[in-house]
């Protein structure tokens, strides 16, 4: 079935229509034609969110996943987070947990928090 | 305790660091930074979702890699950076008032670089009907809440206002658990970016309702219920069509205004973006202090306000030879179409070009941006559409500006 969606890969928001056969029209950009195609096949969304930290600094420490995530598949990944916490210092970029829910995608430290 | 530096800068958010590492690239050597949070990025570290630094980096991070980013780069320069440390007063001769966790210093520099932020609008300034129970609280305030301290405000909640924080705040809500009822927004259109009503609301089935408002809040100690209602063209309310809906939390969403109060405070004078009027320099009315990011005018893109961050640091440098004794302020208008314009005037004396931002009142199809010095058009811009939430951005290279300028026009028109 046809799918129309809008893109949302930059704030420009391009109105995309995506045919049975998976062409793409309405973007402006190849990131558009990508999107599109992805969205109608196996939609997915970065997701970011926070853990406990032990650190001097703050509470909580924000995390986001390496790649966007399967989107049915997000409830459970939130569900999966809730136990982890961190304990400083920690980097951007550091992996918290590795191949969440046997996606092959990483949750990652946003932050440098060092004490 | 007292101090004396090169430039002084008031606050760590995107547009602060910017100054910093713009005074820096531009050879400052003295350069103080201060901000009362216990670490750098203002409020970028609350924004833990993703769409930031595309321009910048052009890449797309959370708001809490970009101040790293920012704060790394920092790191490697001399810029002297205080934490914990809360700007208390400055004065037109550039003495700052701080205290500090070691105690109060008075310092004195040769020029400020005024980048505190922006607030939220409150219940009390859009003068919400009813009581004021807990349960009731802006959409930052929430975000900071949830995202820094770990604590979830409420299990059912309503938005209002369509703003970019009250969507990304629905989503969130939504991704710990809580269920959000609805966002309310009082114009035809969302205010907030296309994308984010995409992934934030349409993604969980979150209704938007357009033309309508919050026309009674209810609750004594907490919030226990709202009434939702129809607006006319007029944005008045419609009676009888108010919906009883329960909630434990309301966020508002409703605008964000220039954080101004020390700067009004020491006699700068306010431009129309509701914070300093400033000159092509981003000078404020008093010499040697300059004013950047959302105290200047609310940006929607953190990377706008680290970029007017540079400007500015750099035009501090520029002014550490000496302030200009004479400032030539060609004032800068615009017509109904525009709803406000930085900067306010130009200065003939500034060498870089003329950047001017602003914001068209309501969104537009197909028009045409003119610029006009003294009745002769200097730059002419097509635009497909344009949208309130979304700041334009036009560079006049300074060649094209001559000496002794009385006006400078922004007209935004339709296009036949
Ligand atoms: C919820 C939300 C979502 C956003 N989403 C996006 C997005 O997706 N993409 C994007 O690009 N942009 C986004 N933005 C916009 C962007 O984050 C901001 O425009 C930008 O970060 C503002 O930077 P700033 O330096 O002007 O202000 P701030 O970051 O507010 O920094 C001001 C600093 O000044 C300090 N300060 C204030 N007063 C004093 C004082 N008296 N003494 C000492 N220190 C003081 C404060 O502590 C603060 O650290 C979002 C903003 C919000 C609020
Ligand atoms: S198609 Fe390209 S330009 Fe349009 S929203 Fe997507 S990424 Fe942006």
């Amino acid at each position: 079935m046809k799918l129309q969606t809008t893109c949302i890969i930059c704030p420009r928001g391009c109105r995309l229509t995506v045919e049975d056969d998976l062409t793409v029209s309405g973007n402006s950009c190849p990131r558009g034609e990508r999107y599109g195609r992805q969205e109608a096949t196996d939609p997915r969304r970065s997701v970011s969110s926070t853990i406990r930290i032990d650190s001097t600094l703050v509470k909580m420490c924000p995390v986001h996943t390496s790649a966007p995530f399967p989107k049915a598949k997000i409830p459970a990944l939130m569900e999966a987070i809730k136990p982890l916490s961190a304990k400083a210092p920690v980097h951007m970029g550091e992996a918290v947990c590795q191949n969440l829910l046997g996606t092959g995608i990483d949750l990652l430290i946003s932050e440098d928090i060092e004490r | 305790m007292k101090k004396t530096v090169d430039i002084l800068i008031i606050g760590g958010g995107a547009a602060g660091l910017g100054a910093a590492l713009g005074a820096v690239e531009a050879g400052a050597k003295e350069i103080l930074l201060v901000d009362r949070k216990n670490r750098l990025g203002g409020i970028l570290t609350q924004c833990v979702h993703s769409g930031f630094g595309l321009k910048v980096f052009g890449e797309e991070l959370t708001g809490p890699e970009f101040a790293s980013r920012l704060a790394r780069k920092l790191a490697e320069t001399p810029v002297e950076v205080w934490l914990n440390a809360f700007v208390l007063s400055i004065s037109p001769a550039k003495e700052a008032l701080i205290s500090s966790r070691d105690g109060l210093y008075q310092v004195s520099a040769k020029t400020i670089i005024y980048a505190t932020g922006c607030l939220e609008r409150t219940p009390g300034m859009i003068q919400l009907p009813g009581t004021r129970p807990s349960g009731v609280l802006t959409a930052g305030l929430a975000q900071l809440y949830l995202n820094e301290y770990g604590y979830l405000p409420g299990k059912k909640a309503f938005i209002l206002g369509s703003g970019d924080i009250g969507l990304i705040m629905a989503r969130r809500l939504s991704l710990e658990g809580a269920k959000v009822l609805g966002v309310a927004e009082i114009m035809p259109y969302s205010n907030g970016l296309v994308r984010n009503k995409v992934q934030c609301l349409d993604d969980f089935g979150i209704p938007l309702y357009l033309s309508h408002t919050v026309s009674r809040v209810y609750g004594n100690h907490h919030l226990e219920a709202i009434d939702l209602v129809k607006v006319d063209e007029e944005g008045k309310i419609i009676q009888g069509t108010e919906e009883h809906i329960e909630c434990d939390l309301l966020l508002l969403s409703v605008g964000l205004l220039p954080n101004v109060g020390i700067l009004k405070n020491a006699g700068a004078r306010i431009g129309e973006s509701k914070g300093a009027a400033v000159d092509g320099s981003l000078m404020t009315s008093l010499p040697g202090v300059f004013s950047a990011g959302n105290s200047l005018h609310v940006h929607d893109l953190a990377d706008e306000a680290y970029l007017e961050g540079i400007e500015a640091g750099k035009a501090a440098v520029n002014c550490l030879k000496g302030v200009p004794e004479h400032r030539t302020m060609t004032p800068l208008s615009h017509n109904e179409n525009i709803g406000y314009l930085v900067p306010s005037y130009y200065d003939e004396s500034y060498l870089g070009d003329l950047l001017i931002k602003f914001r068209c009142r309501r969104p537009k199809e197909k028009c045409v941006i003119m610029v006009i010095a003294d009745g002769e058009i200097i730059k002419t811009i097509n635009k497909i559409s344009m949208l309130p939430s979304e700041m334009e951005i036009i560079r006049i290279p300074k060649k094209l500006l001559k000496n002794n300028l009385k006006t400078i026009e922004v007209i935004l028109e339709d296009r036949l």
